[in-house]
């Protein structure tokens, strides 16, 4: 029996595994899905949490309900992987000895490689909102709050889902605004980078919002240490903000065992060529969604956009062909600007966001990087057909990237 | 005595063509970004960032440089005040240092 292993159970790691079981010969392969955990989670969802909008139901579901027939699931953790020798031994003592392998095991946080941000504030007045726990427990730190300085930072890029600081802030901008003591809260925002996105059009449009909303934004802030005992975080450079709560991004890193297999790069994301998604050091490995170091956004709509490529350069490996689906980085993300509204962002390795409409027959158009309530319906409705797409059933998103209805 | 003469530069101050670059250049650009003197420390850095900027096509991350010069973020900065990561890039001769996506 030939083995398809896939670490990792997330969205890219489930969606590949049921795509692999669905199309070999089940007499001759068997396809075996590894997390560590029996949740899977519904992370875009994390966002709403601290807001009480969602509960842990609607992003918290069994792994078990999302494993594909014919997909063996394996609750353990990697111990070890040694790429040379199409081997991981799992924490359990068990071994598998794979013929392809898809990594997919994500991206974590990393509270601990900031000096003082797990010291003494950490779930006090200093939360993350990238976990479901992180989330969870900011929700009544959020509703208890009766004004201050309220202080939302990145540590360091590349992040998962480069927009959520930004729909955290205007979120939490409604959220105090609706309670009627937004005049008693500073909002700021502390990011490495010059501005409010990394793209240029979006930055600037994104920028205008936060400053309508003003949110104030430290720029260039290269998060240095915290300092839990005066409630203040500094920059390299630094420069001191105070904060009464605080919401970080940690530092975020891939599975330290692939940096242990010499495989990741200097954050642990494996090495893989942008385009075909396989290793650029062994030629049975893929790596698929955040786990991977491509230049595109950690995001599930680039796993959804990313995934037919991926699948079928590995089944012209697999027939001892050229590989010809090139993965063009697109990425699609809807961005929650409060008050109900959504904006829309639409981008691939080559063009930044633009303005315009995203034409999606029979629901849109949606406007791009335009305000608006319809955005807002797309952004909600998509919890269903996320868990629809966990399931197997397609969604008729055109996978490539195009200009139409774009503003150059 | 060398000059900037003939050295191609970007609207943001970064060189467009590293094969232009040599120490005594990195040794002005150096001075006009407010490092007197480049000490061993800061030579380790620049020579770290010609080899991985030249072989990759991009100038390196800070995080890139503290992981590939075993130095520290904290020591980095004190080298290479405000932003090492676009000071470095700026004094090696390579582009400035892309964002991330």
């Amino acid at each position: 029996m030939k083995i398809f292993l896939v670490l990792g159970a997330g969205t890219a790691g489930t969606m590949i595994a049921r795509k692999m079981a669905s199309r070999l010969d089940s007499s001759k392969w068997q396809v075996v899905l590894v997390d560590k955990v029996e949740q899977h989670y519904y992370q875009p969802g994390f966002l709403f949490i601290p807001f009480g909008y969602y509960k842990k139901d609607d992003v918290v579901r069994p792994i078990r309900g999302f494993v594909a027939k014919g997909v063996e699931y394996v609750l353990a953790e990697v111990e070890q992987l040694e790429p040379a020798q199409n081997k991981v031994t799992l924490t359990t003592g068990r071994v598998i000895n794979y013929d392809y392998l898809v990594i997919a095991t994500g991206t974590d946080i990393h509270p601990e490689e900031t000096e003082g941000l797990k010291d003494g504030g950490w779930r006090q007045n200093i939360f993350d909102f990238y976990t479901y726990d992180g989330a969870a427990a900011l929700a009544p730190a959020i509703s208890r709050f009766e004004g201050g300085r309220f202080v939302v930072n990145v540590v360091e890029n590349p992040i998962k889902c480069p927009v959520a600081p930004l729909e955290f802030l205007f979120l939490t901008d409604a959220y105090f605004t609706r309670k009627g003591i937004r005049n008693k809260v500073d909002l700021i925002f502390a990011t490495p980078l010059p501005g409010a996105f990394t793209k240029p059009v979006a930055s600037a449009a994104l920028g205008k919002i936060l400053e309508r909303k003003n949110i104030q934004v430290e720029a260039e802030f290269n998060t240095g240490w915290v300092d839990a005992s005066r409630n203040v975080l500094s920059s390299y450079d630094e420069r001191e903000i105070a904060y009464d709560l605080m919401v970080s991004v940690p530092l975020n890193k891939g599975a330290a065992f692939l940096g242990a297999a010499g495989i990741g790069d200097e954050l642990n994301y494996v090495r893989v060529d942008k385009q075909t998604l396989q290793s650029t050091q062994y030629e049975n490995i893929w790596a698929l969604g955040d786990a991977a170091n491509i230049p595109a956004s950690k995001a599930g709509a680039v796993i959804h956009f990313q995934m037919e490529a991926a699948f079928k350069n590995i089944l012209q490996h697999m027939a001892g062909q050229p590989m010809t689906h090139q993965f063009d980085g697109h990425a699609l993300c809807y961005i929650e600007t409060g008050q109900d509204k959504a904006t829309l962002i639409d981008f691939d390795y080559t063009h930044e966001p633009l303005r315009g409409k995203y034409p999606l027959p029979g629901v849109g158009p949606f406007d791009l990087l335009g305000e608006t309530t319809i955005n807002h319906w797309g952004k909600l409705a998509f919890r269903y057909i996320y868990y629809l797409m966990m399931r197997g059933i397609e969604v008729p998103l055109p996978n490539k990237f195009s200009l139409t209805g774009k503003i150059a | 005595m060398t000059d900037l003469v003939n050295v191609a530069f970007n609207a943001e101050g970064f060189m467009t063509d590293p094969s232009q670059w040599t120490r005594e250049i990195a040794e002005i650009l150096a001075k006009q970004e407010g490092i007197e003197v480049l000490t061993p420390e800061h030579w380790k850095i620049i020579d770290y960032c010609r080899t991985t900027g030249l072989a990759s096509g991009k100038a390196p991350t800070l995080r890139q440089i503290t992981v590939g010069t075993g130095i520290t973020t904290k020591d980095l900065f004190a080298l290479f005040p405000k932003g090492p990561a676009k000071k470095v890039a700026k004094v090696a001769g390579l582009g400035k240092p892309e964002g991330c996506v």
